[in-house]
């Protein structure tokens, strides 16, 4: 048993951490089943099984203590977001493959909880879009219609509880929105023929889900205060281009991917000064 | 299907370059000797074979000798020596000597007879004493090289092992424990397998 | 007036339970309990270093006698804390997590607390060096530089006692405040500070009070008490400073470079104690706290063990462990028998229901948490990654040495992952190895000198060898191996005597020797062998 100081322990955990992301989730999905029908709730509920059916497996197989990884609760994060990005309307085994694909491959593979390099939900939808195009991109409308705006707004709720909670800081937020907003509204107000305006994205059914669920992944993303600036930037406006440029109705998926790839350089440039070396020292 | 061509091409022609391309890190040896010196760990036992820790170096810096012959430096010595040199580690050549805890050399005064034998076998004057006097270990400076015991005619030299003090004790790697046996599936599947 | 304080990032604010153990004044050891048996008494430093014994078995010591001083004039020196009979200078097992074992001075009090004759010291008239040599020797730790730099900008004494459960100085500043004042100003003269802040948290508006009405009562200039805001770890030097003056100083510097200093409470009325009293460091205000039924602050001679403090207390049945210092920086002891040292500020007795062992370690999640509390502006996890991959190197460059240890990091971390542990590890192994390298460097200087000294042996010999040529006749090879032959038997001879010395047993080399040269003898016999036996018994591991 290891155990100097401190004797004493705050009562956060990783599974209240967890359940408090999967809480802030409920006001969007409660607008979305409102407009658009309990479908997403029977996503909901199968992304979630076959993920922890994953996890359990993975675990047994890595030999690692199963109800103490299964309780903590990020499976079900990484299902809820893979069944609320996908179509609501697509095939039951879609979401079962992608929740399995994320778990075993993209989190698992790298070494379990806090080891993957790359988000799961957004890898899993990478891989589907690439391998079952007709299913992704058909069926969820890309146009920001009346009732997206309203799960929109669930999210942003949710994600501000998530600040307020200090589960999340509110840099990644902050700076995904902002320069999402001055991107697409900069060149809308340049050519308002050619590029979508900024409502389009603000209201659409990602952005928000984006800014305050997947881009503040923690476990793939930036660090510090100034690289979650960064990174967040980066990912807006690699979403909206290739939302813009690119053959993909949505582009925040692969936007994030590549974001993570850049996270550790992001950090390693972007280290605050320690104590006492904010300023130059008098000299000796 | 071309795209597929280019990429394996491109692959093939990188790798054919890089396994022909000298990597030629021409470095003088007279430096790389200094900079293998510095690691290791100056008992100067002799126990690679070479008189010293210099020569040794310089016997590696010059290919003759390989990077695993010294026992006082142990598998940590190797290490720091593979990372300079870019070459793989390879485990401590038992055929000089294992790795020991570090041990320093005690004369037994009431049975020295002053021969100053060990005096100069002493490779860091790390013994006073004079002729029939009787002579001792100025410990902080021993490196533990053990070259004073062979020489001693009367047999009065041995080796202790240096304790661990509060100034220089560690503290130990945390034990990281990630499969308490508490948890039930895991572990009672573990002891029937 | 309303002073405005500065900010440091980070910082945490766990309940403080201070109430429990201010409840009872101040209680002198001696007026509960009579002395133990034996006061235990290391010759060593806080900060290291040993220090080297005055007596020795047998002596009759007076309370306040110097029995320790350093070997150079850094060390400083410990007294006796009661008056009695030297029983033996001996390995003993320090307060420390190691549970090693150093040597101690073991007194066994007569009772009758007969102090050596107390003298007030002058210290206007000694000027600064000789008040520092005075301090030094009256055992109060007041650091190598001290009054080093000439004049202070502001001198800060540092009453934040932020960690949870200790009201040592609390208690100390309610009960002693114009003995707190009188060593502050004597602080302030000494130095030379333009300015003095008192710090001390708002959670304890007793103290506050108190030091303020002393300050009134004696009057003195440019000094202030300043309430501050409290949040765990102010009470650290750096942040204090930091808090009451805007100056950060980096952990590579010193305060006086930056033209602060900082003492603590404790360390002004020892040195009131010292200078006004001519009293040496005989004793300190403990904090005896945690699972104990009667939580308050004990006065208590140095060398008291831990147990007998605790006993006074009433510790409860379910008490597993002592530990020395906070909840959130103590250090569990090897046992209870270890004594009160001079850095012994609290004495916690815990309980597994107390300080509950911690939940299973999950994974690092980079959630930052640790980055957001860590009032130093580490990394935490990152230093975490890379002590644990013992890339020491990197932790190096991400700062692993300006981790002050407050356990903030660890605290609020969700994955439970004990954070400091990893840190100290990383700390010691890294400085074993800046260790070892200095002592390789060192035996390398060594060795080439004496190649360099063989080279020039030969050189002067052969230039003797070439005058003496000159002079008479050319040595031959005959009498070179004359010479070795002669030296041959003049060894074997010796050998022969030596084996007959080895059957005899007792050296025969110290007949000739006065009595005071054998005792000599014998003492170092004594401490070798001591050190040899502790050598022998493998170190206890670390839990």
């Amino acid at each position: 048993m290891s155990n100097h100081a401190p004797y004493i322990r705050q009562p956060a955990s990783v599974r209240s951490i967890m359940l408090k992301v999967l809480a802030a989730l409920l006001p969007g999905i409660a607008a979305y089943v409102w407009w658009f029908g309990a479908g997403v709730l029977v996503q909901i509920a199968l992304a979630s099984a076959a993920a922890l059916a994953g996890e359990a497996a993975m675990l047994a197989l890595r030999r690692k203590p199963l109800w103490l990884f299964l309780g903590d609760g990020s499976a079900l994060v990484t299902a809820w977001l893979i069944a609320l990005c996908f179509p609501a309307d697509g095939p039951w085994w879609l979401v079962v493959a992608a929740a399995l694909f994320a778990i075993v491959a993209v989190k698992h593979f790298f070494g379990g909880l806090g080891r993957n390099a790359f988000n799961p939900a957004m890898a899993a939808y990478c891989l589907m879009l690439v391998v079952t195009p007709q299913w992704m991109s058909e069926s969820q409308s890309p146009v920001a219609g009346q009732e997206w705006q309203w799960v929109a707004l669930g999210y942003l709720l949710g994600g501000l509880w998530l600040i307020r909670q200090r589960v999340i800081t509110w840099h990644i937020p902050t700076a995904f929105l902002v320069a999402l907003t001055a991107i697409a509204g900069g060149f809308h107000v340049f050519n308002p023929a050619a590029y979508a305006g900024v409502e389009f994205y603000l209201l659409s059914n990602s952005a928000m889900l984006g800014a305050f669920f997947i881009a503040t992944d923690p476990v793939t993303g930036a660090t510090t205060p100034r690289g979650k600036l960064f990174y967040a930037g980066g990912i807006a406006v690699l979403t909206w281009s290739i939302r813009e440029f690119d053959i993909y109705p949505d582009g925040i998926a692969l936007a994030t991917l590549l974001m993570n790839s850049c996270a550790p350089l992001i950090d390693r440039c972007t280290q605050p000064p320690v104590f006492g070396n904010k300023i130059e020292p008098p000299a000796a | 299907m071309n795209a597929i061509l280019i990429m394996a091409l491109g692959a093939a022609l990188l790798g054919v370059a890089l396994r022909y391309v000298p990597v030629k890190r021409k470095v003088d040896e007279a430096v790389l000797a200094e900079q293998i010196d510095a690691l290791l760990p100056q008992t100067q036992c002799g126990q690679c074979g070479y008189p010293g820790c210099k020569p040794y170096a310089t016997a590696i810096a010059k290919g003759e000798a390989d990077i695993n012959q010294c026992p006082p430096g142990g598998t940590d010595g190797i290490h720091k020596l593979a990372e300079l040199l870019g070459r793989k580690f390879k485990p401590l050549n038992t055929e000089h000597g294992v790795e020991k805890p570090k041990a320093v050399a005690f004369i037994d005064e009431a049975v020295c007879i002053g021969c100053t034998l060990c005096i100069q076998a002493c490779p860091v004057d790390a013994i006073v004493g004079a002729a029939k006097q009787m002579h001792t270990i100025i410990a902080p400076l021993c490196t533990g090289c053990e070259l004073c015991v062979p020489p001693c005619p009367v047999d009065c030299i041995s080796m202790l092992p240096v304790a661990v003090s509060v100034d220089t004790w560690k503290w130990q790697y945390p034990v990281f424990e990630i499969k308490p046996a508490a948890t039930t599936a895991t572990a009672t599947k573990q002891q029937s397998a | 007036m309303p002073r405005q304080f500065f900010k440091f990032n980070g910082g945490v604010m766990p309940a403080d339970h201070k109430a429990a153990s201010t409840s009872l004044p101040i209680a002198e050891f001696a007026a509960l309990a009579s002395l133990p048996g034996e006061l235990v008494i290391p010759l060593q430093q806080g900060n290291g270093g040993s220090l080297r014994a005055l007596v020795e078995a047998g002596t009759q010591v007076l309370k306040g006698q110097r029995i320790g001083v350093g070997y150079d004039d850094t060390g400083t020196a410990v007294h006796a804390s009661t008056s009695g009979l030297v029983k033996a200078v001996e390995m003993r097992r320090m307060p420390h997590p190691s549970g090693l074992s150093a040597l101690c001075v073991v007194i066994a009090p007569d009772g009758e607390e007969r102090w050596i004759t107390r003298t007030p010291f002058d210290y206007r008239r000694a000027g600064l060096a000789a008040t520092r040599d005075y301090l030094r020797d009256a055992g109060v730790l007041v650091g190598g530089d001290f009054g080093a730099t000439g004049q202070l900008a502001t001198l800060v004494i540092n009453g934040a006692e932020s960690e949870p459960r200790i009201t040592c100085d609390d208690m100390l500043m309610r009960e002693r405040a114009d003995g707190v004042i009188q060593g502050i100003a004597i602080l302030r003269e000494v130095l030379r500070a333009s300015e003095v802040l008192i710090g001390i948290e708002d959670n304890q508006p007793e103290a506050i009070a108190a030091m303020r009405a002393a300050l009134a009562k004696r009057g003195a200039e440019n000094t202030q008490v300043a309430a501050v805001p409290a949040c765990y770890p102010t009470g650290n030097a750096r942040l204090l400073i930091r808090v009451l003056t805007g100056i950060e100083v980096p952990h590579s510097r010193r305060f006086a470079d930056y033209g602060v200093e900082c003492f603590d409470t404790s360390t002004a009325y020892a040195i009131y104690q010292a200078i006004t009293l001519g009293q040496p460091m005989v004793s300190r205000i403990v904090t005896v706290a945690g699972n104990v039924e009667r939580p308050r602050n004990i006065e208590a001679p140095l060398g008291v063990p831990l147990r007998a403090l605790l006993a006074l207390c009433g510790p409860q049945a379910d008490t597993n462990r002592v530990i020395m210092g906070g909840p959130m920086m103590g250090m569990t002891m090897p046992g209870d028998e270890v004594p009160v040292v001079k850095t012994t500020h609290c004495v916690l007795a815990g309980s597994p229901a107390l300080f509950p062992p911690p939940p299973p370690e999950m994974p690092c999640i980079r959630c930052g948490d640790c980055a957001r509390a860590c009032p130093a502006d580490l990394q935490p996890f990152e230093l975490y990654s890379f002590a644990r991959a013992r890339q020491f190197g990197k932790a190096q460059e991400y700062h692993l040495f300006d981790c002050i240890e407050c356990g903030c990091c660890t605290y609020v971390c969700p994955s439970k992952i004990p954070l400091v542990d990893y840190y100290r590890f990383a700390k010691s192994e890294i400085l074993a190895r800046q260790r070892d390298q200095e002592f390789a460097d060192a035996a390398r200087e060594r060795y080439q000198f004496r190649l360099l000294r063989a080279e020039r042996e030969k050189q002067e010999k052969a230039a003797r060898l070439a005058t003496k040529a000159a002079a008479a006749h050319a040595p031959t090879a005959e009498d070179a191996k004359d010479a070795k032959d002669t030296k041959k038997a003049l060894i074997a001879a010796a050998i022969a005597r030596a084996r007959q010395q080895k059957e005899q047993v007792t050296p025969a080399n110290i007949d000739a020797l006065t009595p005071e040269q054998r005792a000599e003898i014998a003492k170092i016999e004594a401490r070798r062998e001591a050190l040899q036996s502790s050598a022998k018994t493998a170190p206890p591991q670390d839990e």
